[in-house]
């Protein structure tokens, strides 16, 4: 014998006893092969394309996430690693880009997404490969029954929570004769749902639900029938651009005089791109950096944010970025592991306050249960051009603010 | 009648739906322009509507004055249109048609990077002059001052247009080159120069729609995609090539457009597309094309 065949004797043998372990705990083979390298977490946004500006911004907060944990000295000696992909707001390219995510990066967890459909497609492709997706977008579908899984959670509020909490804040206040202004695809009709099922207890009465093209130019042609009717709030149930167009000419047709402008989202991004055609409206978010003025961890987030982006503060989504990563990260310390049945039990256990107050997942459909902030858009009395809220209202965390686990389906 | 509408919105539908009409047509008839006389289907229309709409952002940012920017952005775009039209669009011209549709097609995700990388990705917002801020009653209901604004602004670049170029010894030439660029050549005129001449004045307009609109919509770096699609409809049902057939298709499909959302609202966007098979299959080259526009 050899000592060539002795030495390839032993490899053989250390493979077979290798693959015998790994074949009885995966998890632990992962583990031994994960030794020293990086954690990975794919990051699947729409960087290019009209919500370019929220995912950059998801992008430099979950950064701030990673360099956290890894200044922090990672675990056991791993540090984080970011691997950001553009899924072009499509979402076939993004199960594409996850796929690859998971089979050729091999990363460890993903996070990310923006947009009801995306996120879904992501979802998809994630369970299917049993790999954990931190969904950083809203949508009421993913927590439902049929697209949920268990590797499948979600640190954004959803449009039933943002939309239910605006009707709270607003009806007792502005008037119970509704218009609806709609973008006609999932996300708006969730919206419209979420208005209606919590306005039931205010007995509003709806008087039209005016459906308009996702990415339309001009609303002009909805806007006399809205005057006609003069109800006594305009919801308007749309998003990013759309909802700066459809304000913007709301406000020119002179429809504020008698109508009280409220959006069941409303965006940081938005009123920045708005401008003063944004003043009174009344939206809900998920985040507003003013909430540092009352939440010691909204203000040590701001601060490394500020610190790390040359002055400029988060915005809403951006901040979910933030959070994505790091609940994902915290868990594996928590956990003490990579491996994905155990991070999921952490996460599952997880009680934080990252960047808004008090926060956990729900057990059945694991949402974020969280606040949601009510802001009145200003445009006197501006600190700087960062100020453009005033904070009118915070929803404190209440289960009873979601649908309930057996709405969506899950067993209890 | 109808649903709850009375004729005093059916009226003020109607105007909406003009104001509307008025952007399209002014949008319609650059692109109609530069194909008529050079066979370009210019697929960068809609970013020189956006790159349009910042250069006015940004003069007004400097000047503080939206009549300065209105004047001085359709120059400036117009400027970059020569320059595009010499250096990329000529090498192109006798190779058919899909050559500087594709360039113009590259050409305007240039402009919308570049707009980016300057301007950033978040939007912004030209507000409207001052003096033509809110709504006025116009006897059937309120109506913003700026649309009405619009509407006669847009009559008077298209009368004036149609004076230039059915009026003027340019006109003549622009129309005769249009036809018979050999003739025009043999003639002594320089018909390179005329076609570069045509490029510049409908890109100018295209960026003059851009800083119209801007007050409208507010600013962002991919706001000429949805007008594209918008303006070649409105082409295609005017006649490819044709001025006054974009004017009209113009107003049509705005009041189309009107009167869809008041009635059937989920239906509005689709209307202008059934607008078009409806003209296309009564009419092949569009309400006023001429007879081998399309080669």
């Amino acid at each position: 014998m050899t000592k060539k065949e002795t030495t390839r004797r032993r490899i053989l043998k250390g493979a077979a006893a290798a693959g015998a372990v790994a074949a009885f705990s995966p998890g632990l083979f992962s583990i031994v092969r994960a030794q020293g390298a990086p954690i990975k977490i794919g990051f699947p946004v729409p960087l290019t394309g009209p919500f370019g500006a929220e995912a950059n911004d998801q992008v430099r907060a979950a950064q701030i996430a990673i360099k956290d944990f890894n200044d922090a000295g990672g675990f056991n000696g791993q540090k984080a690693e970011l691997l950001v992909r553009d899924d072009k707001l499509n979402p076939g390219e993004a199960a594409t880009r996850t796929l690859e995510l998971i089979e050729k990066d091999k990363v460890n967890f993903i996070v990310g997404s923006l947009s009801a459909a995306v996120q879904l497609s992501i979802n998809n492709v994630a369970k299917e490969r049993g790999v954990i997706f931190n969904s950083i977008s809203q949508s009421d579908a993913i927590n439902e029954v049929k697209d949920w899984s268990k590797f499948t959670f979600h640190e954004a509020l959803n449009p039933h929570m943002t939309a239910g909490a605006v009707a709270r804040y607003a009806f007792p206040k502005f008037g119970k004769r509704v218009v609806f202004l709609t973008a006609d695809y999932a996300y708006g009709h969730e919206m419209v749902r979420g208005f209606q099922t919590a306005s039931k207890a205010f007995g509003i009465e709806t008087l039209a639900d005016l459906r308009h093209p996702i990415g339309a130019s001009d609303y002009s042609a909805f806007l006399p029938r809205i005057q006609a009717l003069a109800p006594d709030v305009l919801c308007l149930c749309n998003f990013g651009r759309d909802q700066v167009i459809s304000i913007t000419q709301a406000t020119e047709f002179g429809l504020k005089n008698k109508t009280k402008l409220v959006a069941p989202v409303l965006l940081y991004t938005a009123r920045q791109a708005g401008g003063d055609v944004f003043e009174g409206v009344v939206g809900g978010t998920s985040y507003y950096w003013r909430l540092e003025d009352t939440v010691a961890s909204a203000k040590a987030f701001n601060d490394k944010f500020r610190a790390a982006n040359g002055g400029a503060v988060p915005s809403d989504y951006g901040a979910l970025g933030y959070a994505g990563v790091r609940s994902v990260l915290e868990a594996v310390k928590a956990a003490k592991s990579v491996e994905t049945e155990k991070v999921i039990a952490a996460m599952r256990a997880l009680k934080y306050d990252w960047y808004k107050g008090a926060q956990y997942y729900r057990g059945c459909d694991h949402q974020s249960v969280q606040s949601t902030i009510i802001v009145e858009s200003k445009h006197k009395d501006q600190k700087d051009k960062n100020d453009v809220f005033s904070i009118v209202s915070i929803e404190q965390p209440d289960e009873k603010n979601l649908r309930t686990c057996a709405e969506l389906g899950h067993k209890s | 009648m109808l649903g709850g509408v009375t004729l005093d919105l059916f009226a003020l539908q109607i105007v909406t739906g003009i104001a509307l009409g008025s952007v399209y047509a002014l949008l319609a008839i650059g692109l109609s322009l530069i194909f008529g006389m050079l066979n370009v289907v210019n697929f960068a229309h809609g970013a020189f509507f956006m790159v349009g709409a910042y250069v006015g952002f940004f003069l007004f940012g400097l000047t503080g004055n939206f009549w300065i920017s209105l004047v001085i952005t359709p120059l400036a775009v117009g400027c970059i249109g020569l320059v595009v039209e010499r250096v990329l669009v000529r090498p192109l011209y006798g190779r058919g048609i899909d050559y500087p549709l594709l360039l113009t097609f590259g050409l305007s995700f240039v402009f919308v990077e570049t707009i980016r990388i300057l301007f950033g990705l978040t939007g912004f917002r030209l507000p409207p002059p001052p003096e033509l801020r809110g709504a006025v009653n116009i006897g059937i209901g309120y109506f913003p001052l700026y649309r009405l604004f619009l509407i006669a602004f847009t009559a008077a670049i298209v009368i004036g247009l149609w004076y230039f170029i059915e009026r003027t010894k340019y006109g003549i030439i622009i129309r005769s080159g249009a036809r018979d660029p050999e003739i025009v050549r043999v003639l002594g005129i320089d018909i390179s120069r005329v076609w570069l001449l045509v490029f510049g004045l409908g890109t100018g307009i295209a960026g003059l729609s851009g800083v119209l609109a801007a007050p409208l919509q507010g600013l962002t770096p991919e706001m000429g995609i949805p007008v594209l699609a918008e303006a070649f409809v409105v082409t295609v049902v005017g006649g490819m090539g044709s001025l006054m057939g974009a004017v009209i298709a113009g107003l049509l499909v705005g009041i189309v457009v009107a009167m869809t959302s008041l009635f059937a609202p989920d239906m509005a966007k689709v209307s202008i597309f059934v607008l078009m098979a409806l003209v296309l299959l009564v009419r092949p080259r569009g309400l006023l094309g001429r007879e081998g526009a399309l080669g």
